[in-house]
């Protein structure tokens, strides 16, 4: 009936896809929204009876307004800058790699394996090398099996890349637990690297950000340049067309997603030699899941994901600050990112689509 | 050795109620093709609505110079509790339904802001409150064990059958009506059809974007009420921070598990529910009690991969999930 109704009169507002538009207009778009959702932020600031400009400069001192706090800023947002670039390399094909979580943790875990346990034996330089490729191989691996049953059988690698996040954790707390404990510590905990392998500080935080900062340019040059970038946008469009075009959609899933899967057991084998020295179960605290609305938000391009990444550190590192300065509880920076990234994700419905009211003239017709 | 089994059978059925009412919450909203990975995020956000709704109940009859009624306490807090669930299935359904942004990703973002939802205004509200939040004995006690004349004293069987909390019996009410709306109402079987093929119920004159957002939001309600139950169950009363801690992840590998059947998702719940607190009651000598714990993730990824294998059409996910639906794309 109310089919029927609707057919008859014309709807209030109806949409229509855009031809194309200014890269400036989008921006203005993004910038709108950007500014409303720290409106909504800055409401439910209001409501709790405190004022949101001293808040939010509150929060931005306490991420930028001294060397120290900076560094610890730069250290939030190397391991979701990474972990981001990783995810990216598969979300591009659309395959939902949502274990980035886990991957971090078998790396991290790959990473120590070497770290606490061969720290006597090999000096420095060899020992990094050798957690480096201990934690790239572990990652690879562990988001190479759920892309050997996608590519095989067509498995939903959403939720087995979530599994295996949780199957990681456990993992961690066994050897905690057991194997892995620390001697002579009453509560399950592994023990610290030790200082002589801890990696070298450059300009006071670990060289993580370098090779964060090349990855940015690599990965992006690897996107736009090369014929594997190219084979993965493909497969991303339409995996029928890249098997018209000779891909071996197999093969490109596999590769990809080894090296996505590296690049987060990375980030493990940072956070436990420059970080944390030690694995716990929140050795990747949430940064795989972080980090994918970081690369969405950033559209997969890795110059964005560098901002956005720096952007979110900041929100962690400054709702730090303001659970001293104003009582307001730190996991204020969690709803904070979600309000902006509920914003900044319909905005882009308005990028897309245009919204024409009854009545007015068409301009497409 | 009977003693313990019994012991085991009762905890797992209390372990695994929120994580059957997180699944039911989220095999509606698959039914109608909308994959939400909001589950965690929804169930916070019913955990701290519901103990908050309860609290300030409590708080304002006892100000008022009353004395609060637990019942009143308990519906206030179902109610609540769905309602914030709900909130957070809106958001989801507005974002993916209306304005067509990525599920996954609009999922994810759901599950970010309900942690921090629930973890911030526990901790507020705890503050407020002068160190933390806690409900008074009167709901405690509604939400303890229920008492049936007859029944409940029957020998093991009412100890094992009847003796549990109400939203435990709620939860098998749930999911028993859920089954049949799938598979006997017309409404069901055309929630269904668009879960499947959106393309072709639109043609047959369903209403998509309705039925989306319809199934969408009261799943997201259920959920809701399964965070309720970690927080006025589980933890007694008390908020206590990361309280969900992972059940809405496990409620989304317990719909693969139970093949998006409600009926199924019961027996599951039960077993899910038993492997995460076996440990603590049979002992496997050689396993480690942390490995228990990987046991219902691996399990799933056994039962997704062997069911893709078989290429199972029957046991499978809703066609459409996952994606969006545009009818100018068709």
């Amino acid at each position: 009936m109310s089919a029927q109704k609707a057919q008859i009169k014309e709807p209030l507002i109806r949409m229509v896809k855009r031809d194309d538009i200014t890269p400036q207009k989008a921006w203005v778009i993004r910038a709108v929204a950007f500014v409303l959702s720290l409106v909504t932020g800055a409401l439910l600031i209001l409501l709790l009876g405190n004022n949101p400009l001293a808040v939010y400069a509150s929060m931005v001192t306490g991420s930028w307004g001294s060397s120290t706090v900076i560094h610890e800023t730069i250290k939030l947002a190397v391991p979701l800058l990474i972990t981001a670039i990783g995810i990216s390399f598969a979300f591009k094909m659309k395959f939902w790699n949502i274990g980035g979580e886990g991957q971090i943790l078998v790396g991290a875990v790959a990473a120590g394996a070497f770290g606490l346990f061969t720290a006597h034996i090999f000096p420095k330089l060899p020992l990094v090398i050798l957690m480096m490729l201990a934690s790239i191989v572990a990652g690879g691996l562990y988001g190479l099996l759920p892309a050997v049953c996608k590519a095989k059988w067509g498995t939903n690698e959403t939720l087995f890349t979530l599994m295996l996040n949780y199957i990681a954790l456990a993992f961690i707390k066994y050897l905690m637990n057991g194997p892995w404990k620390a001697e002579g510590s009453s509560f399950p905990k592994i023990d610290m690297l030790v200082p002589g392998a801890r990696l070298t500080k450059v300009l006071g935080v670990h060289w993580g950000w370098i090779l964060a900062l090349i990855l940015v340019v690599v990965s992006y040059i690897y996107f736009s340049k090369t014929k594997q970038g190219y084979e993965i946008a493909v497969v991303g469009e339409s995996s029928n067309t890249a098997r018209y075009a000779g891909i071996n959609v197999g093969k490109v899933l596999r590769r990809t997603m080894f090296i996505s899967g590296a690049l987060c057991g990375l980030v493990g084998m940072l956070q436990f030699a420059g970080a944390d020295y030690t694995i716990t179960e929140s050795t990747a605290g949430g940064v795989g899941f972080t980090a994918i609305t970081v690369a969405w938000l950033a559209k997969m391009n890795p110059f964005g994901m560098l901002v956005v990444s720096v952007f979110i550190a900041m929100l962690e590192r400054g709702s730090n600050t303001i659970q001293t300065n104003f009582k307001i509880p730190a996991s204020a920076a969690d709803l904070l990112i979600g309000i902006i990234l509920f914003f900044m994700l319909g905005c882009e419905f308005f990028i897309t689509y245009r919204l024409i009211r009854r009545g007015k003239e068409e301009q497409h017709a | 050795m009977l003693n313990t089994l019994n012991s085991l059978f009762i905890a797992a059925v209390l372990a695994g109620t929120p994580l059957l009412l997180g699944a039911l919450g989220e095999i509606l909203t698959e039914k109608s093709g909308n994959l939400n990975l909001g589950v965690e995020g929804m169930m916070f956000m019913g955990a701290i609505t519901g103990l908050a709704g309860s609290y300030y109940y409590e708080q304002s009859v006892i100000n008022g110079g009353g004395t609060p009624s637990g019942i009143v306490s308990a519906a206030i807090a179902l109610v609540v509790s769905f309602a914030a669930g709900t909130l957070g299935a809106l958001i989801y359904s507005f974002l993916t339904i209306t304005l067509r942004a990525n599920q996954n990703v609009t999922g994810l973002t759901l599950t970010i802001f309900g942690t921090g939802f629930g973890n911030f205004f526990g901790e507020y509200i705890g503050q407020q409150a002068g160190g933390y939040v806690a409900v008074s004995q009167v709901t405690k006690d509604v939400f303890g064990s229920v008492h049936i004349p007859v029944l409940s004293d029957l020998p093991v069987v009412g100890r094992l059958l009847f003796q549990y909390n109400w939203l435990v019996y709620f939860a098998i009410a749930v999911a028993v009506v859920m089954a049949w709306f799938f598979n006997r109402s017309r409404t069901g079987l055309n929630l269904r059809a668009v879960g499947e093929d959106p393309a072709a119920a639109d043609a047959a004159g369903i209403n998509i974007t309705l039925y989306k957002y319809a199934a969408t939001v009261i799943g997201g309600g259920i959920c809701g009420i399964g965070g309720m139950y970690m927080s006025m169950v589980t933890t007694s009363g008390v908020w206590v921070h990361d309280c969900v801690s992972g059940y809405g992840w496990l409620a989304v590998a317990l719909v693969i598990f139970a093949t998006w059947s409600p009926a199924r998702g019961v027996f599951v719940a039960l077993i899910f529910g038993g492997l995460t607190i076996m440990r603590m009651y049979v002992s496997i000598p050689g396993l480690p009690a942390q490995i228990y714990d990987m046991l219902p993730y691996v399990a799933t990824i056994l039962v997704l991969v062997i069911t893709s294998m078989r290429e199972s059409k029957e046991h499978a996910q809703p066609k459409s999930c996952g994606l969006n639906y545009f009818r100018e794309d068709r």
